[in-house]
């Protein structure tokens, strides 16, 4: 498995350590119950498929990074800056459970 | 059809000419009592003591593929008791107990065979937390004894004993620990729940469940609907999927595992040894095979195989420890999907929905609970009530954060375990 960064190009996954779903981009607000924070904290989606995850880049420019990868294939089908991706925390994967 | 050695002996002579299959081939009934997703070790138990403990028969397992083909086939086969905490002290040492009783049980050679596993310490601290551990065990009512250096080189002379980073200092020695032939354990409770009359239907994907007014009715499967008023969805690391099908999001993370297995050698490790500083393990199976694992690879992953970081720092572990395994050739690799909790224990309970329940969130360790699992399994479905030595694993332990089970103290939080 290789990343492509968008800051440091095809890497090894070795440069990498992984967060999760990318969820974690947003949070609940401070007055959300404990049912919201569950959802955020402990329950997944965990998508047979295409699925949108938190990578650091931890050896390498030390970015946070958006990856969307299959996890039947391991395929990667895209990489962005953290920074740059859309703060909607819901898995974009809805449905894509395979 | 029983097995004894009279049997062995009257086949030899007859030309074997009277072994039966194991189990039957059956087609789905319309409509069961209740009804078990998955055909894994779980599964199976579940169906077995469903059946043995508490008279239920008009059941079926619904398995996607074929029976031992999940991660009940690929794992590396651990059967031990030395758990910390209250709930999981007392579920593993119920199951260590069981799998003593095993074999005749099910009137199957499961290859059980306690030969005893040493976990390896490196340095002063390590010792102190083997001995806490160690006492941990003792009191739960199992054995634990704390070797010294000198009786770890007798047991296993092949190892490394003095790297200058691990020199060992000695060992964690659980005598009842061992490992049992997993593919032996999947078929014996297969049978086992066959004679009691129990449906093992097979090519058979649970694809829909069938919920009205908050009641479960039945299941969807490719082999068409079936009716039941009690359904267990008990399919590792699939929980996420089946769950998703009754509308449910549960606290899990599919991960890979993967494990190694060289060519058959000669007798050199005699005991299930682990090198946690390594984060590597290692028996040696009755076929003179090395089976050793690691880690897992950490990022979530269905594809049942993992990638080369991962074999790569398992096999540097496993020169550390014992170099002349390097001169031994590693003829497979493969890796399971594992049903990865916040906390790292499992997850055994009713769910919102009357009449569905759920068994998951086994991690990596989900062998060793087989018998347990289907134990306390069958007692919550069959009573509605959970079994004492299971009634911790509640699925709502993470939104209170009362009774999280976090044996390494790592947090309750994913991909920390
Ligand atoms: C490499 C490796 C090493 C391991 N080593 C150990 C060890 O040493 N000790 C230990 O205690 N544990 C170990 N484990 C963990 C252990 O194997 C698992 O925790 C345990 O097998 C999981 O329970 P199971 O046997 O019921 O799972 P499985 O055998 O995976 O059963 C689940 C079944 O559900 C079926 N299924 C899924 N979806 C559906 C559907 N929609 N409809 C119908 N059927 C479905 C699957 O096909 C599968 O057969 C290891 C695992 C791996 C991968
Ligand atoms: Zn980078």
């Amino acid at each position: 498995m290789r990343i492509a960064c968008p800051l440091c190009g095809e890497r090894d996954s070795r440069e990498f350590s992984y967060k999760g779903a990318a969820l974690a981009l947003g949070y609940p607000s401070e007055e959300a119950g404990f049912e919201a924070w569950d959802d955020y904290l402990h329950k997944r989606d965990n998508p047979a498929g295409p699925t949108r995850e938190l990578w650091y880049h931890g050896s390498g420019c030390t970015a946070w990074l958006v990856v969307t990868r299959n996890t039947m294939t391991h395929e990667i089908l895209s990489v962005e800056l953290a920074e740059d991706a859309p703060e909607s925390a819901q898995e974009n994967t809805q449905g894509a459970n395979a | 059809m029983r097995f004894s050695a009279l049997r062995v002996l009257k086949e030899g002579l007859t030309g074997n000419k009277g072994w039966t299959p194991h189990w039957r081939d059956p087609a789905p009934k319309p409509e069961y009592d209740a009804i078990i997703i998955g055909g894994g070790g779980h599964g199976l138990s579940t169906a077995y003591y469903l059946a043995k403990n508490h008279g239920m028969t008009n059941i079926a397992v619904l398995e996607k593929g074929y029976i031992g083909g999940g991660n009940v086939g690929r794992n590396t086969t651990i059967v031990r008791a030395n758990y910390g905490l209250e709930g999981n002290s007392q579920f593993y040492s119920h199951s260590l107990k069981l799998w003593e009783g095993l074999e005749q049980d099910l009137n199957y050679n499961a290859m059980m065979s306690q030969r005893g596993i040493i976990n390896l310490f490196h340095s002063d601290g390590q010792r102190d937390a083997a001995a806490r551990r160690a006492n941990m065990m003792i009191s739960q009512g199992d054995d634990a004894e704390l070797l010294d250096k000198h009786t770890v080189r007798k047991l296993l002379p092949n190892l490394n004993h003095d790297n200058i980073r691990f020199p060992i200092y000695g060992g964690l020695y659980h005598k009842r620990g061992g490992t049992a032939r997993h593919d032996a354990v999947a078929w014996g409770f297969a049978r086992g729940a066959d004679q009691r009359g129990v449906d093992l239907i097979q090519n058979c994907e649970v694809t829909g469940i069938d919920i009205e007014n908050g009641v479960v009715k039945g299941v969807q499967t490719t082999r068409g609907a079936i009716k039941a008023k009690k359904v267990g969805m008990v399919v590792a690391g699939r929980s996420g999927q089946v769950a998703a099908m009754a509308g449910m999001r549960l606290p899990v993370e599919s991960h890979v595992l993967q494990a190694f297995v060289t060519e058959g050698l000669k007798p050199c490790v005699d005991h299930v040894v682990t090198f946690g500083m390594g984060h590597m393990y290692m028996s040696q199976s009755d076929k003179g095979g090395l089976v050793f694992g690691g880690d897992l690879d950490f990022y979530a992953s269905y594809a049942q195989r993992g990638n080369l970081p991962t074999k790569e720092h398992v096999m540097e572990a496993a020169m550390c420890l014992m170099p002349q395994i390097g001169k031994a050739r590693v003829l497979r690799s493969w890796g399971g999907i594992m049903d990865m909790s916040p906390d790292g224990s499992f997850i055994m309970d009713k769910t919102q929905v009357d009449g569905l329940f759920v068994n998951t969130g086994w991690c990596y360790g989900g062998f060793k609970a087989v018998p347990a699992s289907g134990y306390c399994m069958a007692h919550l479905m069959a009573t509605g009530q959970p079994h004492e030595v299971a009634a911790r694993h509640r699925l709502d332990r993470f939104e209170t954060g009362r009774g999280l089970m976090d044996e390494e103290a790592s947090g309750s939080q994913h991909n920390l375990h």
